[in-house]
C-alpha cells in the first residue's frame, strides 16, 4: 500500500461526504426546473443538514439504545460503501477488503439496522415502513447482486477495481448481458433509494411512504445522519452505475496527471445521471405499493437473464 | 498436540464419550441442584476437550478397534480429517449449549431432570460415535441411539398431546430414513458380508449400484437433515423440545446427516456422477427457498427458527451438490471451494442457530410465551439477551462481518467461477441457482428482522411482559460462547479455512491453503487475489472507525441536547401496542407474493359480528401432497390386512396349519 494510494483513499472519503448532498441538491434542482419552479438551489441539502444538526433531539419514551446507535451505524456503512466505489482513480487500498458481494452485504447490513430501528418505537407507521423496506429489499438485493455478478463474470473477478479496469480499458464491445443488467440496475437504483415510482422522497403521505415511514421518529442530529446516509447511498449507487456501465476516463494506478481530468469527467457524469434521474422521476408516477413486488420481480428477472445471457452466449469467447 | 504423551486423538475422544455416559448415569443419583451446578459444566468441559481432540485429529488420522459388539463384529473407530472436523463442530458448539443448560434446567423437578440428563448425554455421545464409526454396524447402532435419545428429549413435556404427536412424527421419519441408510450400506458392501468402511472403500460398484446407493443415502440422510419433502418433522419437533435440545438438534444433529452424505458420497463411493450433483443442488435450492418462505410466515418463534434451519440445510446441500458437479468434471479447485463453503456453513449454522434457539429458551423462561403475537419490547427488560440475540440474528441474516456472510460469500464465489462446464444445461443451471441462493439470502434478512423486531423491539404486546427479568448468568455465559463463535468465525475466515483444508484435501484431493493464505490472514482469497478477496476484519474496523469518528465529531461540534417525548407517528396520539405489526402482519407481503407456495386458510369476520376476529393460518401444501396420500394408502392396506383378523381361534389355527404346510413344501 503506497502513500499516494492512501492519500487518494482519504481524499475520496472526504469527497464523497461533500458530493453526496450536492448530488441530491442537483437532482432536486433539476426536478424543480422540469416542473417550472425556480428551485431552492443545489446547496439546499447542506442547509437542511446544518439546520437539523442545530436542533434539539427529541426521542420517544421507549426508544432503546439500538434506536440511538442506528444513525451512526447507518452513516458509517454508507460512508464506507460510497468510499469504496472507484470514482476518480482505481488506486484504492481499501478495495481488496470489500468486493462486490461484500458491498451488497454492507447495504443489507444498513437496511436491516434501519428496519430494526423503525420497529423499535413500536408505532404503526414505523413497523409498516420496516416491513415495506424489507419487502423492497429482499427483491432488490439479489437483483443488484446479479447485476454485479454479470460484470464480475465478464471481468473474471468480484473486485470492483478489477471490474472497472477491465471494462474501462477493454476494446469497446457491446455485451448483451450488460444491457439487461443496466435496465435492472436502474430499476434497483430507483427502488433502493426510495425514488419515484417506488417511493416518494418528498412526501409524508402517510399510506404510501416507505423510507419516510421508517425515519419518522428521528429528529435533529439523528435525522441529519440518516438523511446524509441516504444521500451517500444514492451517490454510491450512482457511482456503481457509472463504474459498471460508463467507466471510461477513470485514472489508473499511480497516474496523478490524469486525476484532475478524471475528476472533472466524474462530476460531468454525475450531473448527467442526476439530470436523468430527475427526468425519470418527473415522467413517471408513483405506483401502488402492491405493484412494487412486480416491479422488483421484473428487475430481478432481467438481472438473472443478463447473467444467463453471459453464461450461455459470452462465456465461450 | 497430544502425541508426546503417547495418546492418540481417538483415545481422547473415546475418553470424552465414556465420561459423558458416566455423567449422564450420575444424574440418576444426584440432587437436582448438583446436576445443574456440576454435571452440565463438567460436560461442557468434556465438549471442549473433544473439540481439541478434533482439532488435533485434523492433521493425523488415528483409529481403534473396540472389543465390544457381536462376536466377530468388533466396533471399528477411526478419526480422519472429516470425522475430526465434525467432532470439532460437535465439541465447540456443545460447550455453549451445555453451559446454557446448567442455568436453563435449574427449576426442573428431580425425576424429569435426571432422565433428561441421561438422555442429553447419551445423545451427545451417540452423535460423537456416529462421526467416529468406521463400520456400518457401529454406525447404525450409534445412529439409532441418537434417534432414540433425541426422541425422548423431544418428548420431555410428554404430558402435552402435541408434544407426543411431534415426537411420534419425528421417530417415524427418522426410522424411515434409517432403513434407507441401512439399505445403502447393504448395497455398498457389495456381497462381501464385511461391513467395515474400509471394505466399502475398496468395493468398486458399477455406476448403477453406485447411483442406487447415492439415492438411498440421499433419502436416508435427507430425512434426518430435513430435506424436502422429508422436512415435516422439523417444524414440529423443534418447538416441542426444550430449547437447549432444539439448539443441539438444529445446530449439531442435522449436521450428522451432512456428515453421512459427505462420507458416503466422497469417501466410501469411489466414483461420483454429475447428475447426483444436479439432483442435490436442485433439492437444496427447493429446500432453501421453501424453508425461508415458510420461516417468514410463522408466528411461533421456535417454529420460525426450525424453518430457517431447513433453509440453511438447503444451502448446505447446494454447496454439496455443486462440489459433486465440479468434482466430476475435474474442476477440483472449484470443488474444494464449494466443499469449503459447505463445511463452513455447517459450522456457522451450528453456532448461529444454536445461539438463537438458546435465546428463545431464555425468552420462554422469562415470559412463558412462544407466540410472537404476545411478545415485544424485550430489549428494555432483557438488554443483555437482546444484544446477544442481535449478534445471532445478524449472523443468520448473512450480514458482514459476521459468520453467515462468509459461507454465503464462498458459495457465491463457487457459482461465479463455474463457467466452462461441459453441459449447456448445467451451465444454465448455475446462474439460476446463484440467483435462487441470493434470493434466499435476502429473504433470510427479512425473516431475521421479523424475528428480532417482533420479539425484542417495539412495545410489549402483553401486560405480563412488564415483569420479566434478564436471563441468568449460566444462560448468558453459554450464549456468549456461541456469540463469540459467530464473531470469530466471521472475522477470521482464513484460520478457519486453513483447518477446513485438511477435509477438502481428503475428500476432493485439492487444498485451498496455498492461495487462501497467500495474502496474509487479513484477506480471504480463496482462488487468487485478483479474482476475489474479502477482509472482514478490515471491514469491521472501517465501520467501527466510521462510527467512532461520526460520534466524536457530532458530539464535539454539537450541543448534544436530548429530550424525551411521546412518539410522533404522524401526530396520531392514541397509539397502543396492538397497532404495531403482528408477526402475521409482518409476514403478509411474503404470503401475498408466494401465494402458490403457501396455503392460507383465512377466517374473516361476518359483517354484523360484534367481536370481529380475523385469523389467517398458513399451511404446508406438501403435507397434503406427500403425507396424506401415504397415510391413506397405509390405512387402505391395513384395512385389507385387517380382514384376516377375525378373532376366532379356529381360523387362526387354520392359518398356522397352512403356514406349516407351505414351509414344509418349501423346505423339501
Amino acid at each position: 500500500m503506497s502513500i499516494s494510494a492512501l492519500l487518494h483513499q482519504l481524499f475520496q472519503n472526504v469527497l464523497v461526504l461533500l458530493a453526496a448532498p450536492l448530488l441530491l441538491g442537483w437532482i432536486n434542482q433539476c426536478r424543480a426546473w422540469l416542473q417550472n419552479r425556480s428551485g431552492p438551489g443545489v446547496l439546499q441539502p447542506f442547509r437542511t443538514l446544518l439546520k437539523l444538526f442545530h436542533k434539539d433531539a427529541v426521542l420517544a419514551h421507549n426508544a432503546s439504545a439500538l434506536f440511538r446507535a442506528t444513525p451512526y451505524i447507518l452513516f458509517a456503512c454508507m460512508w464506507l460503501a460510497a468510499a469504496l466505489v472507484p470514482v476518480i482513480a482505481t488506486d484504492m487500498p481499501l478495495s481488496p477488503a470489500v468486493d462486490v458481494i461484500a458491498l451488497v452485504g454492507i447495504f443489507a447490513l444498513a437496511r436491516v439496522f434501519i428496519a430494526l430501528a423503525a420497529m423499535d418505537i413500536g408505532t404503526s407507521f414505523g413497523t409498516m415502513g420496516a416491513r415495506r423496506e424489507m419487502l423492497v429489499g429482499f427483491l432488490a438485493e439479489p437483483a443488484l447482486l446479479m447485476v454485479l455478478f454479470t460484470a464480475s463474470a465478464i471481468s473474471h473477478s468480484t473486485s470492483l477495481i478489477t471490474i472497472v479496469e477491465t471494462l474501462a480499458h477493454k476494446q469497446f464491445v457491446l455485451y448483451p448481458s450488460m444491457a439487461f443488467a443496466a435496465v435492472a440496475f436502474i430499476m434497483v437504483l430507483l427502488a433502493e433509494n426510495a425514488r419515484i415510482p417506488v417511493d416518494n422522497p418528498t412526501t409524508h403521505l402517510e399510506l404510501t411512504m416507505i423510507h419516510e415511514a421508517m425515519v419518522l421518529e428521528y429528529s435533529a442530529r439523528h435525522l441529519a445522519l440518516v438523511e446524509w446516509a441516504s444521500a451517500l447511498k444514492l451517490l454510491a449507487y450512482a457511482t456503481i452505475g457509472i463504474a459498471l456501465f460508463v467507466p471510461w476516463g477513470i485514472a489508473g494506478i499511480g497516474d496523478w496527471g490524469a486525476l484532475p481530468g478524471a475528476m472533472l469527467l466524474m462530476f460531468l457524469k454525475l450531473a448527467i445521471v442526476g439530470a436523468g434521474l430527475a427526468l425519470l422521476e418527473t415522467l413517471s408516477a408513483k405506483m401502488r405499493i402492491f405493484r412494487v413486488p412486480e416491479f422488483m420481480g421484473t428487475a430481478f428477472l432481467l438481472a438473472v437473464l443478463g447473467l444467463l445471457t453471459h453464461f450461455l452466449l459470452e462465456s465461450g469467447a | 498436540m497430544f502425541e508426546q504423551f503417547g495418546i492418540l486423538p481417538v483415545d481422547i475422544a473415546m475418553g470424552v464419550i465414556v465420561s459423558w455416559l458416566l455423567l449422564g448415569v450420575s444424574g440418576l443419583a444426584l440432587k437436582p441442584s448438583y446436576i445443574t451446578r456440576y454435571v452440565f459444566p463438567v460436560s461442557a468441559f468434556g465438549s471442549l476437550v473433544l473439540a481439541l481432540a478434533g482439532l488435533a485429529g485434523l492433521t493425523e488420522t488415528s483409529s481403534a478397534i473396540l472389543p465390544f459388539g457381536l462376536p466377530g463384529l468388533p466396533f471399528h473407530l477411526r478419526m480422519d480429517a472429516l470425522t475430526s472436523f465434525f467432532l470439532l463442530l460437535l465439541g465447540s458448539a456443545s460447550v455453549g449449549i451445555s453451559l446454557f443448560s446448567a442455568g436453563y434446567f435449574r427449576n426442573m423437578e428431580k425425576g424429569a431432570l435426571a432422565l433428561l440428563t441421561l438422555e442429553y448425554h447419551v445423545f451427545m455421545a451417540a452423535m460423537a460415535l456416529v462421526f467416529m464409526a468406521d463400520d456400518a454396524y457401529l454406525f447404525m447402532v450409534a445412529w439409532e441411539s441418537m434417534a432414540l435419545s433425541s426422541y425422548f428429549l423431544v418428548t420431555t413435556d410428554h404430558d402435552k398431546l402435541e408434544v407426543r404427536r411431534a415426537g411420534f412424527l419425528y421417530l417415524l421419519i427418522a426410522h424411515v430414513g434409517a432403513i434407507a441408510i441401512l439399505m445403502a450400506f447393504g448395497v455398498m458392501q457389495g456381497g462381501h458380508g464385511d461391513y467395515t468402511f474400509d471394505t466399502m472403500r475398496h468395493a468398486h460398484l458399477s455406476p448403477f449400484w453406485a447411483s442406487v446407493t447415492f439415492l438411498l443415502a440421499l433419502f436416508g440422510f435427507g430425512a434426518k437433515a430435513g430435506v424436502l419433502p422429508l422436512h415435516a418433522w422439523l417444524p414440529e419437533a423443534h418447538p416441542a423440545a426444550p430449547s437447549p435440545v432444539s439448539a443441539m438438534m438444529s445446530g449439531i444433529m442435522l449436521k450428522t446427516a451432512i456428515y453421512g452424505m459427505l462420507r458416503v458420497t466422497f469417501d466410501l463411493l469411489g466414483t461420483q456422477l454429475w447428475w447426483w450433483g444436479v439432483l442435490a443442488l436442485t433439492l437444496g435450492l427447493i429446500t432453501a427457498l421453501f424453508g425461508v418462505i415458510f420461516a417468514a410466515v410463522q408466528e411461533d418463534m421456535k417454529r420460525l427458527l426450525a424453518y430457517s434451519s431447513i433453509e440453511n440445510i438447503g444451502l448446505i446441500l447446494v454447496g454439496f451438490g455443486l462440489a459433486l458437479i465440479f468434482h466430476h468434471f475435474d474442476k477440483d479447485t472449484l470443488a474444494a471451494l464449494a466443499l469449503t463453503a459447505t463445511l463452513y456453513h455447517a459450522v456457522n449454522h451450528a453456532f448461529m442457530k444454536g445461539l438463537l434457539f438458546l435465546g428463545t429458551g431464555s425468552v420462554l423462561h422469562a415470559t412463558g410465551e412462544r407466540n410472537l403475537a404476545r411478545l415485544g419490547g424485550l430489549i428494555h427488560k432483557m438488554p443483555r439477551l437482546a444484544l446477544l440475540m442481535l449478534v445471532g440474528a445478524l449472523a443468520t441474516a448473512g450480514l458482514p462481518p459476521l459468520n453467515g456472510f462468509v459461507s454465503e460469500w464462498l458459495l457465491l464465489q463457487a457459482f461465479l467461477f463455474s463457467p466452462g462446464l461441459p453441459h449447456d444445461y448445467i451451465s444454465m443451471l448455475v446462474p439460476i441457482a446463484a440467483a435462487a441462493v441470493a434470493l434466499t439470502a435476502a429473504l433470510a434478512g427479512y425473516v431475521m428482522v421479523k424475528f428480532y423486531g417482533v420479539i425484542f423491539l417495539g412495545q410489549p404486546r402483553d401486560e405480563k411482559l412488564a415483569q420479566v427479568h434478564d436471563a441468568g448468568i449460566w444462560e448468558r455465559i453459554g450464549m456468549t460462547w456461541m456469540a463469540i463463535g459467530c464473531i470469530a468465525l466471521g472475522v477470521l475466515p482464513v484460520f478457519v479455512i486453513l483447518h477446513l483444508d485438511h477435509v477438502t484435501d481428503m475428500l476432493v484431493h485439492q487444498s485451498l491453503a496455498p492461495s487462501a493464505a497467500k495474502s496474509g490472514w487479513l484477506l480471504l482469497t480463496p482462488i487468487n487475489a485478483e479474482s476475489a478477496s474479502y477482509g472482514p476484519l478490515i471491514l469491521l474496523f472501517c465501520i467501527v472507525i466510521g462510527v467512532l469518528l461520526t460520534v466524536s465529531v457530532v458530539k464535539r461540534f454539537y450541543h448534544g441536547r436530548l429530550r424525551r417525548g411521546a412518539a410522533w407517528d404522524c401526530g396520531y396520539p392514541a397509539q397502543t401496542a396492538r397497532m404495531q405489526d403482528s408477526a402475521e402482519g409482518f409476514g403478509q407481503p411474503i404470503r401475498h407474493i408466494f401465494t402458490n407456495f403457501v396455503e392460507v386458510v383465512r377466517k374473516l369476520p361476518a359483517p354484523n359480528d360484534l367481536h370481529p376476529h380475523y385469523h389467517a393460518e398458513t399451511r404446508d401444501r406438501l403435507w397434503e401432497l406427500c403425507y396424506v396420500p401415504i397415510r391413506r394408502l397405509n390405512e387402505a392396506i391395513s384395512a385389507q390386512v385387517g380382514k384376516l383378523q377375525h378373532g376366532r381361534i379356529h381360523v387362526y389355527l387354520l392359518y398356522s396349519f397352512l403356514t406349516l404346510l407351505a414351509l414344509l413344501a418349501f423346505v423339501k
